[in-house]
Order: structure tokens, then C-alpha cells, then sequence
């Protein structure tokens, strides 16, 4: 028998659903004219470093043409490792993690050896749209891999955990830590098997942890156990998201922030149309909070109370 | 927001009362049905009579059906513009003639007839074929196949049976192949002369098979024999004995149908619709279309074959309707929003079960051979023209194979729409290597699931009858769909999605 939750249920835990995201959240909140600013991640980029200046993974270069292709290869040689992104990517398609060399042979981050060829199919793939939103045709950046923070290595599986915090007009709503499993295949995307951990707003600790919307209370390739996850960092990593509203223009967008070994959070990408698993993860619903802010909002305009009062509202005891 | 919503709840309210307002109008005052009752299939035939002129002065002569051939006629309308018309009654029956002294480019003048199939048993007077003249060598010819033929058959049926297959066969006898060419007559003429020949009284009958939204469908010919107790119909083409169904008989006889005088390349084709009417109406409209204008702007006062469209064109509103219940409702994830639609209509040509056979079959074979185009590293725009190509050799294919097997469905393979096909198979091969073949059985399937709901809501004879004979019900359609478009209520897909929020109770 499958498991189903009434929707009256669901409405008293204030859960959104795909319809109201679309049509409360993102159709209200996100004026289309400024999608360009997250949905191309070369000018996120920019925008984040000169006007926010906010970290951001050093940028190795960009192939716009097919002809570039060969320069790009001779110039990749000398790199250890890097990551190939399509610039209007969307839902973690097309992204090809090289965290070693072995000769000639590219390690990926799962273990398997590619070469050259490899990558040029790949980039050429971009270049024609395959993994970009709506189809067009696109261009192929390449950034320095993550040298991520030693404290999560434990709580990700070949892959880079990453921190994605919902923001509404500058006040954090909601966060959570995205770990790689072997069945994810290195990629912190939830639908494909990642875990999402969720965070408290106010200590970045752990509130509840979920794989494949089924609560989990380790991690199943680590078996690192996520109720001593604390997240260093914490209150920068609020901060950057929280700038982010500013940055963009943007009412309702998910911040993905990783965490370097050296700089700190840095600003991974931005989403105009940021998932509903979160909430799961967090077994919390947006609706509540949503309100909370809106009233937020009213009272202040300042940036730092706004993120003060989000921390006081939105901080719960650990579920696990 | 409160104020877009309300907008949004007004025009809706009004576009649904206006819709089903004008409906209940039209259902009470015109007394068209909501629901088809004591229906009949009611065609529409249009004739197109389409020639050059030459020089001389043009007379065009349509030799008009009888309905004595099993056939009503409700009515019957000429298109003249320009032509003197006159409808001419003598022996042979009645002829339409349209006429002019200079015509200057390509014309078509136009006939058409609604007409509905009533039970006959009518039985035809001998048109007698008359003997052309023959050479001793073609005597010879004839005597000796007539002669073998009597020999293997034991009444005149048997006979006119086995005639039929010497004709048909693959490879003709010498005698057939001997009569084909020194008489110079078509296949059919030349067994109307064996059949005199061998005093069997028979004619050739000029009919139309008729095909709902059919838009060229020309004359052909069956043969009709008395064989001595009754008149008996004979396929010439398949040998097949008895009126094929749907068979509208125009014109018993060897007289020719369509005559042009000054005009060369003449054609007649035939543009055909089939309502399912409850008759009372059909008798009805005619009488009242000048007395309504609504009646008057309905989709009937457009040509046939426009109207054939129509009635295609306004089951599509149907079709997405239930992709936006399916997706916003439910959260059924399909490939390509409106790929399902698209999917429905080849389904409603192919019937349900060929159709998931073929695309199943198209999508497979497909996908395996694109899993090779990956490995050869093209460029995306090559690579989908290259799946194209494939995705058209393999229909040709199952259509060749399945043909020669003697499974004639799967002809229809060929309403798929290639081009999606191509994306299709182009996308979920994307998805295969990207999230991994459990992705393509969930997109894939959902795509199927939503296909098939929108076609079995799409041939749904109700729904047919509605949208065709009240239009306007799609502006009702446009108000509930706007309404769903404001829809901020969970998916049914998420009920279980957030199974885990469960344990916060």
C-alpha cells in the first residue's frame, strides 16, 4: 500500500507544492526580465564579484565556438583538475567533474578515465544547447574544482557537498547541505540520490537529513552520522545568500554556496526556481515561514536585523 | 495578486457562461441534441471538377448520382460562378452542366451532396455491354479462356471467381497477358468483354469508397454480375465478391461521369466528411440556415474539406486539457509539454493498440541505433537530422515488411509525426546517459499514460459530437483552463512526495 499524505495535512505543516511555488513564489517575486542575471552563470559570476564582492571558484576560461575547442584542450593539459559547465546549464545537467590526472587519461570524480575526445563531444554537446535551458545554443565555461572543507569531506561521496539557502528579499528562509552518494554518481542533485540535510537557520546544525524523500540519519556510503554535522562558516555563509537578493533584484532564489578549504563560502550559482525538497529535508513547510518574513520585511529594511530576526524565527530543536 | 486573481475568476466566469450559454441557445431554439441520439452517418460529398481551358467555348457535363442506389440524398448545392447552369434529365439520368465561352485559367466547378445510407433492395436493369470488334486471333483468345474457365466452375459465380483471379494474378496467363495488350483496354473493360463474350450479363459500377476527412479520393470501379439467380458486386481489384462497406455508389454503366468540352486535363476528385447526426437535424438545418445567422457563421457553412480539418482541429483544445489536468493536477512528467497531443493524434489515426505497438517499435529500434550515433561524436543539429532519417527508414520499413506480411495497420506508421519522433528518441537518450534508463521508463511512460487518456477522451463519440456541433464549447474550455492556470493546490504526485512530512504530525 503506498503511504499518501492528505492535503489537509499537508496545508497545516505549510507545505508549497509545485503549482504555488510557480505562482506565488517565483511568478510573483521574480520579474522575468532579471532571470538572465542567475540563469547565465558567467554573469552571476561577474556580478557576484564586483558588485557583491563575493568569492566565487576561479574561472579557468570560456569556450564560446566550436573552433576554440583545440586551443582548449592544449591550455586544459596543465590543469589537475576543473569543471565543465554549460553557462545556461539547468538542473545540474552537463556538468563534468575532473578531479585527477593519470598521462593523458582525465580522472572523473566516480573514478572513470576519459580523454580528450571525450571532452571535446562533451563541449560540443553544450555548445549546441543539448544541456541548456530551453535548447539554445550555449557556451561552455570551465572553473577551478572546490577544494572543499576537510570537516564535510565525511558527509559526501565523490563529490562536492554544497549549501543551498532559500532567500526571500534578503531573509534566509531555508538551508540545506547537499551530499553526494554512490547512487547520485558524485552529483549533489536530489532527484538522483543525493542526501539533503536539512539546516538550522540560526546554528547551521543539523535538523533532519533525507534520500529520496525518505529520512535518513546517516549518510549510506560514509556512514557519517548527520546529527553532528555543524557547518563551519555558518553565519558568512548566511550572509553571502542573504547579499544575494540584493545582487540580483530577485525576491525568491535559492544561493548555492560552497565552502573552500581556503576562501571559505564562496558563491557557487544562483536559481530563480529553487526546489521544494528542501522542506522535506527540513520537515518544515515554506508557507509559514513565508509569512514570518513578509512581516520581516514590513518591520525592517536593514539588511543584517532582517537576517538577525530570520535567525531568532526560524531556528528549531534537532529532529534526529 | 488578490486583484489578478479576481480577474482572472471574472473572465473565466464569463468565458464559461458564455460558452455554455450560447450552447444551451443553440441546443433549445436550433433543437440541435447535446447527446447523439437516433443518429446516422450523414457524408458530405464534394465533387471537384477541375480542368485547363483551351480556346473554344467550355461545357462541362457531371453525370449526377441516383438515389435509387441505395442512397438519400438530403441536398445538394452547384458552385457556378460565372458558368450558365442548367441540370439536364434524359435517359441516362440527370447530368449537371455548367457553361461559358472563354475561360481563361484552370477552373473547378464544384458539386456537393449530403447523403445518408438507407436500406435497398433495388434491383438494377442490365446496362448492356456491347461486344467491340474482335480479331479471330482475340475469338480464339477468348473462346479458349471462357471454354477452361466453364470447365473448372460449376455455375456463372464460380466462374466470374475464377475470371477474376486469372486477372489478378501475379504473373497473368499468356491468354490474360494476349487480351491486355492487343485490345488496349483497361483491365476491367476487358473483363466486361469476356464476361459478354460468355453471355453473363454484366456492367462496370462507378463509385467512390467513401473515408471520413478524405480530401482526394477518386472514382473507382466494381463490377456488377447477374449470375443468373441475383446481381452480384465483384471487386476487380482483390477479387472480393459483395458491397464493400462504405461504398457510394454514383453511376451503374459504362458512361463516362465527368465530360469536358474546351478543356483539357480534366480531373474529378472527391473531398469527403462524415457527421454522425440525428437526421431530423441534418433535414433541419438546411430549412433554417437562412433564418439563423448563428447557424449561418456554424462550421457547416464551411467547404467540406474545411470542415474535415475542423473536426480534427477542435479536439485538440480537448487533448490539452487533459495534459493540463495531467501535469498540473496530478504532476504526470512527460517528455516535451505537448508531445502527448501530438502523440493522441497519430493514435486517432492508427487506432489504439497498432499505434503503442509501432511507437514502442519506432522509439526502440531508434534509441538503439542513436546510442551508436553517440559514440561518433557529431554535432547536435547533425545528430537529430541523422535520427530523422533513421526514424523515416525504419517507418518505410515496419510500413514494407508489415505490408508483406499482410498486416495492413501498420501503414498507418506513417501519421507518427517524424520530427518528434526524432526529438523524442534524441531526449530520451539524453536522459539514458544523464539520470539513467529509470528516468527514460518514468518520462516515457507518462508521456504514453497522458497520450492515451487524451485519446480515448479525444474519440470519445460524445466529445466528438459536442465539439464539433458546438464550437463555442471551447470557450468554456478556455475559462476552465484559465481557472486552472491559477491553481496554487497540491499535485496529486506530491501527496506522496511529502509522505515523509508525515511523521511532523
Amino acid at each position: 500500500m503506498i503511504s499518501l499524505i492528505s492535503p489537509k495535512s499537508l496545508r497545516s505543516l505549510g507545505i508549497v507544492g509545485m503549482n504555488r511555488r510557480n505562482i506565488s513564489f517565483i511568478g510573483k517575486h521574480n520579474k522575468r526580465s532579471k532571470y538572465r542575471l542567475v540563469d547565465d552563470k558567467l554573469l552571476t559570476k561577474k556580478i557576484a564579484l564586483e558588485k557583491g564582492g563575493i568569492p566565487v571558484p576561479e574561472l579557468y576560461g570560456v569556450v564560446e565556438y566550436l573552433f576554440q575547442i583545440n586551443d582548449f584542450l592544449k591550455e586544459i593539459q596543465q590543469r589537475e583538475s576543473f569543471v565543465i559547465k554549460p553557462v545556461q546549464g539547468s538542473g545540474g545537467k552537463g556538468i563534468l567533474v575532473v578531479t585527477g590526472r593519470d598521462g593523458e587519461a582525465f580522472i572523473k570524480s566516480s573514478g572513470t578515465r576519459i580523454y580528450n575526445s571525450d571532452i571535446r563531444h562533451h563541449i560540443t554537446n553544450t555548445l549546441a544547447g543539448l544541456y541548456s535551458l530551453g535548447g539554445r545554443n550555449d557556451r561552455a565555461m570551465v572553473e577551478g574544482l572546490i577544494d572543499f572543507d576537510p570537516l564535510l569531506k565525511q558527509y559526501s561521496h565523490e563529490g562536492v557537498p554544497d549549501i543551498r539557502v532559500i532567500v526571500f528579499k534578503g531573509v534566509p528562509l531555508m538551508a540545506m547541505m547537499r551530499c553526494a552518494t554512490h547512487k547520485s554518481d558524485g552529483k549533489a542533485n536530489l532527484h538522483q540520490g543525493a542526501v539533503g540535510v536539512g539546516l538550522d537557520i540560526a546554528t547551521g546544525h543539523c535538523v533532519s537529513a533525507v534520500q529520496n524523500s525518505v529520512l535518513v540519519t546517516e549518510h549510506p556510503d560514509t556512514g557519517a552520522v548527520f546529527s553532528k554535522l555543524r557547518v563551519p562558516h555558518w553565519d558568512r555563509v548566511i550572509e553571502l545568500a542573504a547579499s544575494c537578493t540584493a545582487l540580483t533584484g530577485l525576491g525568491y532564489i535559492g544561493a548555492d554556496v560552497v565552502l573552500d578549504r581556503k576562501s571559505g563560502p564562496m558563491l557557487l550559482e544562483l536559481n530563480a526556481r529553487p526546489g521544494l525538497a528542501i522542506q522535506v529535508a527540513n520537515q518544515a513547510g515554506l508557507i509559514h515561514r513565508m509569512d514570518i518574513a513578509q512581516e520581516i520585511i514590513e518591520t525592517t529594511d536593514d539588511p543584517v536585523l532582517r537576517i538577525q530576526l530570520a535567525k531568532s524565527h526560524f531556528t528549531s530543536t534537532s529532529a534526529i | 495578486m488578490v486583484a489578478s486573481k479576481t480577474q482572472i475568476g471574472i473572465i473565466a466566469g464569463l468565458l464559461i457562461s458564455f460558452g455554455l450559454g450560447l450552447t444551451i441557445y443553440k441546443s433549445i431554439t436550433l433543437g440541435l441534441p447535446l447527446i447523439p441520439q437516433q443518429y446516422r452517418d450523414v457524408w458530405t460529398i464534394e465533387a471537384k471538377a477541375s480542368f485547363s481551358p483551351t480556346d473554344s467555348p467550355v461545357e462541362v457535363t457531371l453525370t449526377l448520382p441516383e438515389d435509387h442506389n441505395g442512397w438519400v440524398t438530403l441536398n445538394e448545392n452547384y458552385s457556378s460562378s460565372g458558368f450558365g447552369f442548367t441540370i439536364l434529365e434524359n435517359d441516362l439520368g440527370s447530368h449537371a452542366r455548367w457553361t461559358k465561352q472563354t475561360v481563361k485559367e484552370p477552373t473547378t466547378v464544384y458539386y456537393k451532396a449530403e447523403v445518408y445510407e438507407q436500406a435497398s433492395d433495388y434491383t438494377p436493369v442490365v446496362f448492356a455491354t456491347t461486344l467491340s470488334r474482335t480479331t479471330p486471333q482475340q475469338e480464339k483468345t477468348f473462346n479458349y479462356l471462357v471454354d477452361s474457365l466453364r470447365k473448372k466452375s460449376t455455375d456463372d459465380e464460380g466462374f466470374v471467381t475464377l475470371l477474376l483471379q486469372e486477372f489478378l494474378a501475379a504473373s497473368n496467363s499468356q491468354e490474360v497477358q494476349f487480351i491486355l495488350s492487343s485490345t488496349h483496354e483497361s483491365k476491367i473493360k476487358a473483363i466486361l468483354q469476356l464476361l459478354t463474350f460468355a453471355n453473363i450479363p454484366a456492367h462496370p459500377i462507378k463509385g467512390i469508397q467513401l473515408e471520413d476527412g478524405r480530401r482526394r479520393q477518386t472514382l473507382n470501379e466494381l463490377l456488377e454480375v447477374y449470375t443468373g439467380k441475383e446481381w452480384v458486386i465483384f471487386n476487380p481489384d482483390d477479387g472480393s465478391s459483395g458491397l464493400p462497406d462504405d461504398y457510394y455508389i454514383w453511376k451503374r454503366g459504362d458512361n463516362a461521369v465527368l465530360t469536358v468540352i474546351g478543356g483539357e486535363k480534366s480531373s474529378l476528385e472527391f473531398a469527403l466528411v462524415k457527421n454522425n447526426l440525428p437526421l431530423r437535424t441534418v433535414i433541419s438545418m438546411e430549412q433554417r440556415s437562412n433564418k439563423y445567422a448563428l447557424l449561418d457563421f456554424s462550421i457547416y457553412s464551411l467547404p467540406v474539406e474545411q470542415q474535415g480539418i475542423f473536426k480534427g482541429l477542435l479536439l485538440i483544445p480537448i487533448a490539452a486539457l487533459v495534459v493540463v489536468f495531467m501535469r498540473i493536477g496530478v504532476g504526470v512528467s512527460t517528455s516535451g509539454t505537448f508531445m502527448p497531443i501530438l502523440l493522441a493524434l497519430a493514435l486517432m489515426q492508427t487506432t489504439l493498440l497498432v499505434g503503442l505497438a509501432m511507437f514502442a517499435l519506432v522509439v526502440g529500434v531508434g534509441l538503439w541505433i542513436r546510442s551508436y550515433l553517440s559514440h561518433m561524436n557529431l554535432l547536435l543539429v547533425a545528430r537529430v537530422a541523422s535520427v530523422v532519417i533513421v526514424v523515416i527508414l525504419l517507418m518505410a520499413v515496419v510500413a514494407v515488411i508489415s505490408y508483406k506480411l499482410g498486416i495492413d495497420q501498420a501503414l498507418t506508421v506513417t501519421f507518427f509525426p517524424t520530427i518528434i519522433l526524432a526529438w523524442t528518441i534524441e531526449r530520451m537518450s539524453i536522459l539514458w546517459e544523464e539520470e539513467g534508463g529509470h528516468e527514460v521508463l518514468i518520462q516515457g511512460s507518462g508521456s504514453l499514460v497522458v497520450a492515451v487518456l487524451a485519446y480515448l477522451v479525444m474519440s470519445n463519440r460524445y466529445v466528438e459530437h459536442l465539439t464539433f456541433n458546438f464550437p463555442e464549447l471551447l470557450i468554456a474550455l478556455l475559462g476552465v483552463i484559465l481557472l486552472m492556470g491559477k491553481y496554487t493546490g497540491y499535485r496529486l504526485s506530491e501527496l506522496y512526495r511529502f509522505r515523509e512530512m508525515k511523521k511532523q504530525l
